[in-house]
């Protein structure tokens, strides 16, 4: 009897050849950030060079020309949310927003209550901000979630006490997507007195969000996540029924009701509120095409291969998003096979800590599906035939990986992986 | 993070993968690390009784790209070796061939833990083999 397996002509990586109109590489990680939208890019332009003036210089025309542009941005993204512009305030960007938002109402609301409830899900903005509270002497409840993601209310309820001030929960998780019950968390808050904040960097301008309708009472923006530029995002603080009250932590100046100081960055927010405006004008027709693509990627995938997994409920989550588990390869190795598509992975060996995604874990998802995770971002500028690429080429590298993976051979042998007694478990 | 050349040639044409039949009294099997762990390696090596010489190896790797590189390199070179020449691989050998920057090390230390393994499995088959010495001194 031969000791040696014939070995598959697939091993040696081969690629399937990049149909025509398709650039490489391929852009499909915009969960991550997003392309400038040209059209963001063109208003911003003049703010450069001619429009140059500081937007808080109010005796010449070079300063009421930049406050001329930073009110229409203004104007702009209240509009996307159903707010009033007073109620816009401009920031850095979406963790600036998310600090100032939980460290203003934990300093503001300090004689009220010390108790702060989020989930583990959130974004690190959320939760180290949380963290640095609880050093401070604030309770801070981290709720869990649900095998499908989504954070239970009943638990949110019974997490609330008298001395909560604050519950801060995303409005979409940027991981895997998933969309969480937004409204009726702003209806528990708002029957209990307490201050909702959501972050809704992956969620605005993708799916409809509105400040009243979903009873939010301040909630994170940023530019990068909807085509506008880096570095700048907006937090909105509301002002009537409830008026919501926050300390500033960058002092200097007063900027911005006092609530955040600083010189504008006015071109940056001209292109944020150009954003808002273009995902006003399109957002639902874009939501709809997104999630044909999604799908599309999805079938193609998982008609092909076995074993793989969605990780988070397909049912309320971003038109965008994507993120399967591919049980018996890991994440790392499937990223290098397909190294000209960018997207990304919840395995521990992409992260500079060499830690398995905190949120697939929270869904109960086991180390090893964890660690065989990729995450798609789908956006504006994807095409069909840049799906149907990037399928083909997962379809083809896990197949190749499956052939190079031990735990594949043992699955296939009919061995349960969870009754082997790992070498490398106790650690 | 971007990879040696090796390590990416490794990735693209890995040597030796496959797998040999682990009841064969020549064959010796390693199989370290866990799906938890993102790493999991599984070598093998064919030994030749009489001269202790390493005639065959195959690996199979759930990991990384410095993984599957670190262990299809210690495929390559246990290859030819007697098992006593191939126990004296160390990690730090596949580090510098590969050019794997530190926080990659932990891969090729697995590499050595599977050639270890491979070769204890291999001696402990020896061992169980040796018919039973009637050395009954009188």
């Amino acid at each position: 009897m031969s000791t040696d397996v014939k070995v598959p002509q697939q091993l040696t990586a081969t690629h399937v050849p990049a149909p025509k109109g398709v650039k490489l590489p391929i852009y499909m990680d915009n969960h991550a950030t997003t392309p400038m939208d040209p059209r963001v890019l063109e208003e911003m332009l003049p703010f450069f060079m001619e429009k140059f003036g500081n937007a808080a210089s109010r005796n010449h025309s070079f300063g009421w020309a930049g406050e001329e542009g930073v009110e229409t941005a203004r104007e702009r993204i209240a509009k996307l949310i159903g707010a009033t512009t007073k109620e816009i305030i401009f920031t850095s960007g979406a963790t600036e927003s998310d600090n100032l938002a939980i460290k203003g109402v934990a300093e503001m609301y300090r004689e009220k209550g010390n108790h702060i409830i989020t989930a583990v899900t959130e974004h690190k903005a959320v939760l180290d901000t949380c963290k640095r509270l609880e050093k401070y002497g604030y309770r801070v409840t981290y709720l869990p979630v649900q095998k499908d993601g989504l954070v239970n209310l009943d638990e949110l309820k019974r997490a609330m006490d008298d001395k909560t001030i604050l519950v801060t929960i995303m409005a979409a998780n940027n991981e895997i997507g998933v969309v969480q019950p937004i409204a009726e968390i702003g209806k528990l808050c708002r029957e209990r007195g307490v201050i909702f904040h959501t972050d809704a960097t992956q969620a605005i301008g993708k799916i409809p969000i509105d400040v009243n309708k979903q009873n939010i009472d301040l909630m994170s923006i940023s530019g990068h996540k909807m085509y506008g530029p880096k570095g700048v995002g907006a937090l909105y603080v509301r002002r009537k029924n409830p008026r919501v009250q926050i300390s500033a932590i960058i002092d200097g100046g007063g900027h911005e009701r006092g609530m955040r100081s600083g010189t504008l960055n006015v071109a940056g927010i001209v292109g944020l509120g150009k954003a808002c405006a273009i995902a006003s004008e399109e957002m639902s027709r874009e939501a709809m095409k997104l999630s044909g693509l999604r799908d599309r990627l999805r079938d193609r995938i998982m008609n092909r291969l076995d074993e793989t997994y969605i990780n988070g409920t397909m049912e309320h989550r971003l038109p965008g998003n994507l993120n399967i588990s591919f049980a018996y390869v890991e994440g790392e190795s499937l990223l290098m096979g397909i190294n000209d598509i960018a997207v990304s992975s919840g395995s521990a060996c992409t992260s500079a800590t060499l830690e398995p995604s905190y949120v697939l874990k929270a869904l109960g998802t086991g180390d090893d599906l964890a660690h065989s995770s990729i995450r798609f971002g789908i956006g504006r500028f994807n095409t069909e035939a840049e799906v149907d690429y990037v399928a083909d080429r997962v379809i083809e590298t896990v197949e190749r990986l499956r052939e190079l993976s031990p735990l594949y051979e043992m699955a296939k042998e009919g061995i349960n992986l969870a009754d082997v007694k790992w070498a490398g478990e106790a650690h | 993070m971007s990879y040696s050349d090796k390590v990416i040639d490794h990735y693209n044409n890995p040597r030796n993968v496959g797998s040999m039949d682990k009841t064969s009294a020549d064959v010796g099997t390693g199989l370290v690390g866990a799906p938890e762990c993102g790493d999991v390696m599984k070598l093998q090596i064919k030994v030749n009784r009489e001269t202790n010489v390493i005639e065959e190896a195959k690996f199979k790797t759930f990991g990384c790209g410095s993984a599957i590189a670190s262990s299809s390199l210690a495929t390559e070179w246990v290859k030819g070796k007697t098992v006593d020449e191939a126990l004296a691989i160390k990690n730090m050998d596949i580090v510098k061939e590969l050019s794997l920057p530190p926080v990659k090390i932990h891969c090729s230390v697995l590499a050595e833990d599977a050639i270890r393994a491979a070769i204890g499995d291999w001696k402990k088959k020896q061992e169980a083999a040796q018919p039973v010495a009637a050395t009954v001194a009188q």
